[in-house]
C-alpha cells in the first residue's frame, strides 16, 4: 500500500519545527509503524536528505523510548500498545497518517520526533524508591504480602515511563507517570516507612518540572501502553493530602 | 600474556569467604577521595553504580538510551533463579551450581559459578526490600516456577516482566543515589574508548548523543556493564540500541576477548515476516511445555495446516527425542528448526518457520486452561503476526537471543587491562558455552550488588593513581582517534546505508557462524567478512554531520565494530573444532546427530588478544579444571 505521511520535522530544541508530506511507498501490512519509518529513512539517505529522527529501543513494549502522536494519539489507535508494537495492517491503501513528537513543555524536542524526558527521572528521584542500602535486606520470605497487595503493586509498577500519558493529557500532567510509582510503594508494607514524604517530594518535583494540574480528564489511562488505572491518581492525591495536612 | 584467574584457594564453599577475607579495603573516609566510572545501566550496571555509591565511592553513570531505565535487562520476560529452595523439593546452592556447570556444557569456571549460586539468594532479599513485586501464592510468600526444563522451581517472577520490574528497583537504588549526591548521570552518552594511562583504565572518552560534543571523563577505575553483542546477526531479540562498541573498543585497548563464538539461539521467536524486519521477538519457551512442534512431512507442502492430516505430519522432536519431546534444550530444538527448513519442509510464506501447535492442549484442558497460562503470549503474538494462535498453530524459528562470550575477567571482574572492570552480559565469566534460562539476569545482579562492592575496594586500595585531569596525553590522543574516527565514517559518503551493511554481515553470520558451523562455512566467511568491511568503509552513507543528533552516524560506528567482532567470533569458531553448548561443528558431532565434545583438547577458555584490524589476534588459553563436578556427554534421546 501506498501512505501519505506528514511528518514533525525540528532541528533542535530552540528551532521551528513543521509538518512535512512524505509518500510511503509499498508498505507491507507486516510491517511495523517503526519499521515502515526505517524505510522511509533508507530511501531519504539514499536520496541524500536528512532521516526523520525518532526514539525506538526494544521494539517489543517494554522499554518505553519509542513515542509518537499518531494521528493526534499518542501510542496511535491500539488500546493497550506502544507505537512499536502497532503494525501496519490497520491502516488501508492511501491513508493519511500525521507523527508528531509529544509535546509537552517538560519533554523539549531534541530533533524532529525525539524529546527529552528526563523530567522523569528527576521525579523518580525524588523519593521514588525505597531506602535500603546494599546487603541490609532480610530474608525475603520473613514479610509475607498478601496476593492482593503484590498483585495492586504490580499493576502500577507496570509503568514504562514512556511519557504517553503527558502527551495525552489536555494539562500536559505528569500524574499517572507519578501516581503509578507512588501507589505501588503504597501497597507494600516496605513502601510504609517514607510513604508521606515519598508522597510530598514526588508531587511537588512534577510540579517544579513544569507539568501541569490533574483535573480528570482520564486521556491518560486511555493512551497508556500497560493501562495503567486512573485509581493510582486518586490514591496519590489522598496520600498527598494527607501527608501536607500531617507536616 | 599470562592469564591469570586468580581463584582463591581452599574447598569451592569456602573460594568467596576466603577471597572476601583477604580483599585490602579502603577506609571509610576515604572512598570519597576515588572516582569510579559505570559504564551501562541495565541490570549490572545499575545495582554496580548504586552499591558503590552507597558505599560512598563517587559514582560516574552513562548510558545510551535518554534514561538509565530503559536498559535492555527491561526486555527480559521469564525470570531469576535462586536457590532458596522454598517449595522444597531439593534444591541447593550445590544443585543450582552444578545445573549451571552442566547446562554451559563444561566450560565455565566452577569457582566463579559457585559463588553465582551461593549469591543468588542475596540477590531475591535484596530485590524484595527494594519493592520488586515478585509474584506470590494465597498465603503471601514467594512463587515459583520451573524454567527451561530445570527440574525444581527455583525461578522468581514477577509477571512476564521480571528484567522491568528487576531493573527499575535497581534504577531506583541509583536515582537514590543521584538524589543523594554521590551519582552523577549521564544519559544519551556513549562511550567510544577506554584511556589506559601508565597501565591502568584511568577513563573513557565518549559522544553526547544530542550535541555531538566528545567528552571526556576520568576515574580511578572503570567498570563496563554495556551487556551482550547478539546484535553483530542484525536480527536478534536484543533492543535496536544494542552493541559491543565499549566492549570491543576496550578490546583494542588491550582487553581479551574470551570465547567470542559462544552464542545462543533461543527456539520459541516470532518469524521473520519479510526484508523490513528490524527485530525479532522473543516468546517464552515455557510454551513448549504445552505446545506440540511440527512441519509437514513433504517438502514444498504448501496447504494450510488444518488441511494437512495427522500422518502427514512430522512431529519431528517428539520422534527424534522421544524421551525429551519438545522439551529439548534450547539448542537441540533451534538446529532442529533450522535443518527441516533447509530440508525444505518449513511453514508460512518465508519457508522459514515451524508449527507450534496448542490443538492437542486445547482438547485436552480446554481454552480456558491454555488462556490462563499462556494468554499473554497468545496477545503479543497476534499483535505482532495478526494470526490467531487459539483457531491455528503458531508459526516459531530461532533467534539470537544471548551471548556468553565477553571480555574476559579475572575472578575479581578485572579485565586484562588493570582497572578495568566487565559485569553483566559484558563479560564471559559464568554460562560457558550454554547459558541457562533464568541466569543472566541472576548473574548481572549478583556481579553488580555483591561482588564488585569487594573487588574494587581490593583494586583501588592495593594501587596508587598519580593525579591525571582529561588535559592528559592519554586523553587527547583518545579523543583525536575517536573523532578522526567519525570524520571518517561521515566522510565516506558512498552509495549504501549503515542498515545495509548491517543487514548484509548478520545474514553472513546467521548462515555460517549461527546454528551450526563447519570448516569450510567458517574458512570462507573469514575471507567475506573482512571484504565486506573493506566494502563498508569505501561506500557507507553516513548522513548529517557529527554536531546534532544522529542515529544513523551512531550506528555506522557501531556496525564498523560489528565488522571487526563477526570476524573474530568466525575466527573462534574455527579454532574450536569441536561442539559444545550453542557452538555446534558440523564435524563434532555423535552419530545421533548430537554436539560432541572434546574435553581433551578444549577444555579452556580462549582469550583473545588484538593485534590490529586484519591482523590475526593472539589466542591464550585459561585452562579449566574441574574438581567438583564429573563431565558428561548430554543425551536427550
Ligand atoms: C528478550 C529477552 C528476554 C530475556 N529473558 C531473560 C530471562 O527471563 N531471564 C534471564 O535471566 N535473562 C533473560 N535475558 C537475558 C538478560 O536480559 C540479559 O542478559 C541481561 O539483562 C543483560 O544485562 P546487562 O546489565 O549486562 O546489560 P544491558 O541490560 O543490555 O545494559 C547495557 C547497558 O549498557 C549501556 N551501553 C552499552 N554500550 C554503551 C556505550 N558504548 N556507552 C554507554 N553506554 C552503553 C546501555 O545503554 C545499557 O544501559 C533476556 C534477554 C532478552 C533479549
Amino acid at each position: 500500500m501506498t501512505l501519505n505521511l506528514h511528518i514533525w520535522r525540528q532541528e533542535g530544541p530552540d528551532r521551528p519545527g513543521k509538518l512535512v508530506p512524505y509518500k510511503a511507498e509499498d508498505v507491507n501490512r507486516d510491517m511495523s509503524l517503526l519499521e515502515m519509518l526505517d524505510v522511509v529513512n533508507q530511501d531519504l539517505i539514499k536520496r541524500g536528505e536528512d532521516p526523520i529522527e525518532f526514539d525506538s529501543d526494544c521494539r517489543e513494549g517494554i522499554c518505553g523510548m519509542c513515542s509518537l502522536v499518531i494521528n493526534g494519539v499518542a501510542h496511535g489507535p491500539l488500546n493497550g500498545t506502544a507505537t512499536c508494537q502497532l503494525h501496519m495492517r490497520h491502516y488501508r491503501d492511501g491513508d493519511s497518517i500525521t507523527i508528531e513528537p509529544w509535546r509537552s513543555q517538560a519533554f523539549p524536542v531534541v530533533r524532529d520526533l525525539v524529546t527529552d524526558r528526563s523530567s522523569f527521572d528527576r521525579i523518580v528521584q525524588a523519593g521514588g524508591y525505597i531506602s535500603i542500602n546494599t546487603g541490609n535486606a532480610p530474608e525475603a520470605n520473613a514479610l509475607p504480602i498478601s496476593k492482593v497487595d503484590a498483585d495492586l503493586a504490580m499493576d502500577a509498577a507496570a509503568c514504562i515511563g514512556c511519557g504517553a500519558c503527558v502527551a495525552a493529557c489536555p494539562n500536559a500532567s505528569a500524574s499517572l507517570f507519578t501516581a503509578a510509582k507512588i501507589s505501588q510503594f503504597a501497597s507494600l508494607p516496605q513502601g510504609q516507612p517514607e510513604r508521606s514524604e515519598r508522597a510530598l517530594r514526588m508531587v511537588d518535583q512534577m510540579d517544579e518540572e513544569g507539568f501541569g494540574n490533574c483535573s480528570n480528564h482520564g486521556e491518560c489511562e486511555a493512551v497508556c501502553p500497560k493501562e495503567i488505572s486512573i485509581s493510582t491518581i486518586a490514591s496519590m492525591k489522598r496520600d498527598y493530602v494527607k501527608a501536607a495536612l500531617t507536616v | 600474556m599470562l592469564l591469570d584467574a586468580k581463584i582463591p584457594d581452599g574447598p569451592i564453599e569456602q573460594k568467596w569467604d576466603n577471597r572476601k577475607s583477604e580483599l585490602k579495603l579502603v577506609n571509610p573516609a576515604n572512598k570519597r577521595r576515588y572516582n569510579v566510572i559505570v559504564v551501562g545501566t541495565g541490570l549490572a550496571g545499575a545495582s554496580a553504580a548504586a552499591s558503590l555509591a552507597e558505599m560512598g565511592y563517587n559514582v560516574q553513570s552513562f548510558c545510551i538510551q535518554d534514561s538509565p531505565r530503559r536498559a535492555h535487562s527491561i526486555a527480559a520476560q521469564g525470570g531469576i533463579n535462586a536457590a532458596k529452595n522454598y517449595p522444597n523439593d531439593g534444591d541447593s546452592i550445590w544443585r543450582l551450581f552444578y545445573d549451571t556447570v552442566k547446562g554451559g556444557d563444561y566450560r565455565s569456571r566452577e569457582a566463579n559459578v559457585y559463588r553465582l549460586a551461593q549469591l543468588s539468594n542475596n540477590i531475591i532479599d535484596q530485590c524484595v526490600a527494594q519493592g520488586v513485586p515478585f509474584a506470590r501464592d494465597y498465603g503471601g510468600l514467594l512463587a515459583n516456577r520451573s524454567f527451561g526444563g530445570a527440574q525444581v522451581s527455583r525461578t522468581f517472577y514477577a509477571r512476564g516482566q521480571t528484567g522491568q520490574q528487576l531493573l527499575l528497583g535497581a534504577y531506583s537504588a541509583l536515582m537514590r543515589q543521584v538524589d543523594a549526591g554521590r551519582v552523577d548521570l549521564h544519559s544519551r552518552f556513549e562511550m567510544l574508548d577506554v584511556v589506559v594511562d601508565e597501565g591502568k583504565a584511568r577513563g573513557i572518552v565518549g559522544r553526547n548523543l544530542v550535541t555531538g560534543e566528545i567528552e571526556r571523563y576520568v576515574g580511578d577505575a572503570v567498570i563496563l556493564a554495556t551487556g551482550g553483542y547478539g546484535a553483530v546477526f542484525f536480527l536478534s531479540t536484543n533492543a535496536v540500541n544494542s552493541n559491543v562498541t565499549a566492549a570491543w573498543r576496550a578490546h583494542k585497548r588491550g582487553a581479551c576477548f574470551a570465547n567470542p563464538c559462544y552464542t545462543q539461539i533461543h527456539p520459541t521467536c516470532i518469524p521473520v515476516s519479510g526484508d523490513h524486519q528490524s527485530k525479532l521477538t522473543l516468546m517464552s519457551e515455557s510454551l513448549r511445555n504445552d505446545g506440540r512442534v511440527w512441519v509437514p512431512k513433504e517438502k514444498g507442502d504448501k496447504r494450510p495446516p488444518d488441511q494437512i492430516p495427522e500422518d502427514e505430519r512430522d512431529y519431528y522432536l517428539e520422534r527424534r527425542y522421544p524421551s525429551f519431546g519438545n522439551l529439548v534444550p534450547r539448542d537441540v530444538a533451534s538446529r532442529n528448526a533450522k535443518a527441516v527448513c533447509d530440508e525444505g519442509r518449513g511453514v508460512g510464506q518465508t519457508g522459514l518457520s515451524v508449527y507450534l501447535d496448542f490443538a492437542d492442549a486445547i482438547d485436552r484442558m480446554g481454552e480456558q486452561v491454555i488462556r490462563e497460562r499462556y494468554g499473554n503470549l497468545f496477545e503479543m503474538y497476534e499483535r505482532i503476526t495478526g494470526e490467531n494462535p487459539y483457531s491455528g498453530p503458531m508459526r516459531i524459528y530461532p533467534a539470537v537471543h544471548y551471548t556468553m562470550g565477553g571480555l574476559w575477567v579475572d575472578y575479581n571482574l578485572m579485565s586484562t587491562i588493570p582497572g578495568l572492570f566487565v559485569l553483566g552480559e559484558a563479560n564471559f565469566s559464568d554460562h560457558g558455552a550454554n547459558r541457562l534460562g533464568a541466569s543472566a539476569l541472576m548473574q548481572g545482579l549478583c556481579d553488580g550488588y555483591f561482588v564488585i562492592p569487594y573487588a574494587i575496594g581490593d583494586y583501588l586500595a592495593g594501587h596508587s593513581f598519580s593525579e591525571l585531569d582529561t588535559r592528559a596525553d592519554a586523553f587527547e590522543a583518545s579523543h583525536r582517534e575517536v573523532e578522526s574516527r567519525l570524520d571518517a565514517l561521515l566522510a565516506v559518503n558512498g552509495d549504501k546505508t549503515v542498515g545495509n551493511y548491517h543487514k548484509e554481515l548478520g545474514l553472513l553470520m546467521w548462515e555460517y557462524v549461527g546454528m551450526e558451523r563447519s570448516e569450510e562455512g567458517l574458512t570462507k566467511v573469514l575471507s567475506e567478512i573482512p571484504a565486506l568491511r573493506e566494502e563498508f568503509w569505501q561506500n557507507v552513507k553516513v548522513p548529517g554531520a557529527n554536531s546534532h543528533f544522529n542515529k544513523n552516524l551512531e550506528m555506522a560506528g557501531r556496525v564498523a565494530d560489528f565488522l571487526e567482532l563477526g570476524e573474530l567470533m568466525a575466527r573462534d569458531a574455527l579454532e574450536r573444532s569441536e561442539s559444545c553448548g550453542g557452538h555446534f561443528r558440523a564435524e563434532s558431532q555423535t552419530e545421533e546427530g548430537e554436539a560432541l565434545r572434546k574435553d581433551d583438547e578444549f577444555s579452556f577458555v580462549s582469550a583473545w588478544e588484538f593485534n590490529g584490524v586484519g591482523e590475526t589476534p593472539t589466542l591464550h588459553q585459561e585452562p579449566l579444571e574441574f574438581q567438583n563436578v564429573k563431565l558428561t556427554q548430554r543425551s536427550y534421546k
